[in-house]
């Protein structure tokens, strides 16, 4: 193919991922979005592997092949449980090879028609050096993520002292490396640029705290983005380039959308130190104050008696894998004629939009699952709210109290409800380390136990 | 949502001088090099698909932000492309050098997060139903 139909193609595969993202508007038209990115996809290899230069096919077909496999695998077997840690192990995988094609590019600059070894262009150089520093970053920070989000280490926020200065120190050593590699080209400062972006990658997330998550997995999206459109303007490939804008938007908007759900700037998530995982277990609230207690026979006596029923999921419905349970917990209340909704809060669960996908896994419609602005109103009308594993996004101290770390956050407003049932395993308070009040009012009941044995037994009541 | 015309074209113009200072500064040499794109033209592309993401992003539904994570993740994976590059010189394994074996690591890598990324996604997409 001559370089005008290569470009075309090019194109074309860059239109196909604008369609596949469009697509997501709506759950309707979202497959055959999917679908689009695929045919985008195989159009850009394709048209890179008709490249007269590309020659070694057998290379290329086992690389596929054993990448193929593993990720074919590895997504029809992941629980959907753990969707944030798999989506963060595929933004590793991006990033390191931006890391790899830029290693490439750097000693094999003749591949991609922009000089020789020793000798490539300043931009080409500095293009380079800015896809290889952010995919690494993007590699070890999504490794971090990872490790937090799987449980192999601590999700507890880690500060040292001068960490802040210790970054800076290194964001302006891989700078000032990125301009002795244009003066030089030699390849001890490429590989600087390389080894310090992956240890800052490292230090920029390792002091985030577990509950922060969905913020950390967007950002990283984003910059899995960026490092794709670095490689794009080394290779002069729009469809990288456009792709990459695309995909770093992508991540930028919805680190927004979950900064905003909390009421706090990115900049104090990205400074570290909110939210671990163990603040719940250890601080016992209350004190003297008392509770009203219920059991699984009076939650199916109040709901079986409503009108209607808002159900508020969080990350504790996720971890109890309660979802399936609860979804039989509202069919059965569908017959008894009780209306049955879910409201979901922009930050519940542990990335933008997990909650969504775990009612869906268990055939909750999505017609019956509504945002925190389409149901907030609701609440005053309904008998029932029906918490179970959320608790902060609840707390209305975030309207009342401006010294509490959540003042200012969007809570659902189930106060509003009738009854407010909350479920869960105990009085502790939520990641933020704030006592909810809500527990102490008389309008609410407290069910204590495990997410899905409690949703199990309400089951067997209602039955 | 809107972005008021005029704005929008300074804006746009603004952007297209600070292309020109950039590639006087640093791009001449490479197109004297490739003979490909100019930096200007491949700028111009990245912001416009800036916007372009901008607006296609804000219009997803909130209820598939974690589809839209997995599938941005599969589609970043067209840096496969690059990885192919690299490793396409390279006819026999006698051939295999610094920059071919690079090449098919991350051809390698990035076939997992296609293949992962669109499959996941589907998997995703087709548990969502609407009420019977």
């Amino acid at each position: 193919m001559s370089a005008d139909w290569t470009g075309f193609a090019y194109l074309v595969a860059a239109v196909c991922f604008i369609m596949a993202l469009r697509g997501l508007s709506s759950p309707t038209s979202a497959r055959q979005g999917n679908l689009m990115g695929i045919i985008g996809m195989i159009i850009a290899v394709t048209t890179t592997l008709l490249d007269p230069e590309v020659i070694s096919y057998e290379i290329i077909f086992a690389g596929i092949l054993v990448g193929g496999t593993i990720g074919t695998l590895v997504a029809f077997r992941i629980n959907m449980t753990a969707l944030p840690q798999l989506v963060a192990a595929f933004h590793s995988l991006v990033g390191m090879a931006a890391v790899l094609v830029a290693v490439a590019a750097f000693y094999h600059p003749e591949a991609y028609g922009i000089g020789t070894f020793g000798n490539i262009g300043t931009a080409s150089l500095i293009e380079m050096s800015i896809g290889a520093a952010v995919g690494a970053i993007t590699f070890s920070g999504s490794v971090v993520a990872f490790a937090k989000l799987q449980g192999l280490v601590s999700g507890n926020p880690v500060v040292f002292p001068l960490q802040h200065p210790l970054n800076a120190v290194i964001g302006i050593a891989i700078v000032a490396l990125t301009v002795a590699l244009v003066f030089g080209q030699d390849p001890t400062s490429f590989w600087a640029i390389v080894i310090l972006s992956f240890l800052i990658g490292f230090l920029i997330i390792i002091p985030i705290g577990g509950a922060d998550m969905p913020v950390v997995v967007s950002m990283l999206n984003s910059y899995s983005g960026w490092a794709a459109c670095g490689i794009g303007f080394t290779l002069t490939n729009t469809a990288l380039i456009i792709t990459g804008a695309l995909v770093g938007s992508a991540g930028a908007i919805l680190s927004y959308i979950m900064c905003k759900g909390m009421n706090r700037s990115i900049f104090n998530v990205l400074l570290g130190g909110f939210g671990g995982d163990t603040v719940a277990a250890t601080q016992q609230a209350g004190g003297s104050r008392s509770v009203k207690q219920g059991s699984a026979d009076d939650a199916a006596f109040i709901m079986s008696n409503a009108n209607q029923v808002i159900v508020v999921p969080g990350y504790g419905m996720a971890v109890a894998q309660a979802q399936h349970a609860l979804r039989e917990m509202a069919d059965l209340l569908k017959e008894k004629g009780v209306d049955v909704k879910y409201a979901i809060h922009p930050v519940a669960g542990r990335m933008p939009g997990h909650m969504n996908v775990l009612l869906a896994e268990a055939s909750v419609p999505y017609d019956e699952v509504f945002e925190l602005e389409e149901i907030n109103h609701e609440f005053s009308t309904a008998d029932v709210a029906f918490v179970i594993g959320a608790n902060d996004v609840t707390n209305p101290l975030a309207k009342t109290d401006p010294t509490s770390p959540i003042y200012g956050m969007p809570i659902l407003d189930v106060e509003k409800a009738g009854t407010t049932l909350f479920l869960k395993r105990s009085l502790g308070s939520g990641y933020a380390g704030v006592d909810n009040e809500l527990f102490f009012r008389d309008k609410t009941m407290m069910l204590f136990g495990d997410a899905k044995k409690m949703a199990e037994e309400i089951v067997q009541a209602l039955n | 949502m809107m972005i008021d015309a005029t704005v929008f074209t300074q804006g746009l113009v603004q952007v297209s001088e600070v292309a020109n200072l950039a590639m006087s500064a640093a791009g001449g040499v490479e197109t004297a090099v490739t003979g490909g794109p100019s930096f200007l033209h491949l700028f111009t592309v990245f912001v416009l698909a800036c916007f372009v993401g901008f607006y296609v992003v804000w219009s997803v539904t909130p209820a598939l932000h974690s589809p839209l994570l997995s599938v941005t993740n599969a589609i970043s994976s067209v840096i496969i492309v690059g990885g192919l590059l690299a490793a396409g010189p390279a006819a026999e394994l006698a051939d295999v050098d610094l920059s071919s074996l690079m090449g098919f690591l991350a051809v390698t890598l990035a076939s997992v997060n296609i293949f992962g990324g669109f499959l996941v996604t589907q998997r995703m997409l087709a548990m969502f139903k609407k009420k019977k």
